[in-house]
């Protein structure tokens, strides 16, 4: 079978000549969360960003089972995959329920069937239509406003969910909340879900796979419990900045 | 004034206000057809943006006799002072107008547009669905400045025998009749409170929270 999303030798160069992803190979299986990890600037997000051809490559290819991305109708493609951003993207002049159906609204699917399919969406993931639909996103908590750019992203059921640091500006309790509604829902929906973090918790707690990025070059794509056992450089680096309050208070404590 | 000032002159009044009207109202119609078209592509071209709008400044800094002037010789337009004075007032309102929706959408938190493309919108859903419901309170706050403005610069039309509240207000300067000056000048003061009125509900009316 081949993978759900494959990078093969994907480079992305600027127009300056800065190369933000170097010849990176990667494949994903279908049904599963590939964690993207890597500080800020390593490429996590321009990687994510040429699966639905935001970017488009300077060297290498996407294929989605075996297809390349660029061989596919742009809008068709785009409208297959489910896209969620930090701070959600909601459109500040929709109400709830209309951002939710958007996708459906650009298809031309009628009125009726995207509310439909909207209030079942909200209820998913925790909100009450008969509270939320008609609100607009200013009148949302910021992790309420996830959870629509959530539903709006499984709208049109796309097979891929691509997460660039989705629950990013949460505090930590609501991000957890979050977590944890990804991960029940995900058992349920079987989304092949890309998930940019720069979070190890959240990565090694949500990922089936992680792929550690760094200056644009792949790392490592390991399982969980593979990555916690690596010796490789940047992944102990990556350990030891984890966690690291809970063990200076342990060490006050003895 | 006098009760006798209003039956002599009342009925000239109204119809010079709606000559006003006329000439404002059309020269903002053919002003806004031109700028909200311009200014939407130039926010897909951003790099003819400067000169573009370069070129509106500069024809907002004529001074309005002499627009009214250079316009006069002119075949066809020349024919009829209402063309000149339309084309002149339409030249005025550009720059408000073309500024604004430019700055409108380009002021789009860049988050928003884009996601409207990962989305799959087309380029013209995404225009008529996000960019321009989210820009519509800069643009009215554009054509809310141009008409204000047209309304006073109009009365200058008058200079060139396009009529509306102007004339009332030259002929009173000419005849040293300050009732007459105020006849043109009271009700011209007063349609553009009211046009500053309606677009600045209007304005407001398409702020969107959070924006």
């Amino acid at each position: 079978m081949s993978a759900a999303i494959q990078f093969r030798n994907l480079s992305f160069a600027t127009a300056q000549g800065r190369l933000l992803l170097d010849n990176i190979s990667l494949a994903l299986d279908q049904g599963t969360t590939t964690a993207i990890l890597g500080r800020s600037g390593s490429g996590k997000t321009t990687l994510l960003r040429t699966v639905n051809r935001m970017i488009d490559p300077t060297g290498g290819e996407v294929l989605l089972h075996g297809k390349s991305v660029r061989d596919t109708d742009l809008l068709a493609l785009r409208r297959r995959m489910g896209y969620v951003i930090q701070e959600s993207g909601l459109f500040p002049h929709f109400t709830v329920e209309r951002n939710v159906g958007i996708v459906l609204e650009a298809k031309g699917r009628p009125q009726s069937a995207r509310t439909q399919r909207s209030h079942d969406l909200l209820t998913a993931v925790g909100l009450d239509p008969a509270t939320f639909a008609q609100r607009r996103p200013h009148q949302l908590s910021g992790g309420q406003r996830q959870r629509v750019g959530l539903a709006r992203a499984l709208a049109a059921e796309p097979a891929i969910l691509l997460m660039d640091e989705p629950f990013g500006a949460l505090d930590p309790l609501t991000r957890a909340e979050m977590q944890d509604m990804l991960r029940t829902l995900q058992d349920r929906m079987k989304k092949t879900i890309l998930l940019v973090t720069h979070d190890l918790d959240e990565a090694l707690y949500l990922g089936d796979r992680i792929a550690l990025l760094s200056e644009g070059k792949l790392i490592a794509h390991l399982a969980p419990q593979e990555f916690m056992a690596s010796r490789i450089p940047e992944i102990e680096s990556y350990i030891r900045s984890f966690h690291r309050g809970e063990r200076a208070a342990q060490v006050r404590a003895n | 004034m006098t009760t006798g000032f209003f039956s002599q002159y009342g009925s000239e009044i109204a119809t010079l206000t709606l000559e006003h009207l006329w000439l404002t109202g059309a020269a903002m119609l053919f002003a806004t057809a031109i700028a909200v078209p311009a200014g939407i592509g130039l926010t897909r071209a951003p790099r003819w943006a400067g000169p573009v709008i370069g070129v509106t400044n500069i024809l907002q800094t004529i001074p309005s006799l002499a627009m009214f002037g250079f316009l006069l010789p002119l075949p066809w337009l020349g024919e009829r002072a209402a063309r000149i004075a339309i084309l002149a007032l339409a030249a005025y309102a550009l720059l408000p107008i073309l500024r604004n929706t430019y700055a409108g959408i380009r002021g789009i938190d860049p988050a928003i547009s884009e996601v409207a493309q990962a989305m799959g919108l087309t380029n013209i859903q995404r225009l008529f669905k996000v960019e321009l419901p989210l820009a519509a309170s800069f643009i009215f706050a554009g054509l809310r400045t141009a008409t204000v403005t047209c309304i006073g610069i109009a009365t200058i039309a008058a200079a060139v025998g396009a009529g509306g509240l102007g004339e009332l207000i030259f002929r009173g300067v000419a005849s040293v009749d300050n009732r007459l000056v105020l006849a043109g000048a009271i009700p011209a003061a007063l349609l553009a409170l009211a046009a500053d009125g309606a677009l600045g509900l209007l304005e407001r009316w398409f702020r969107i929270p959070g924006r």
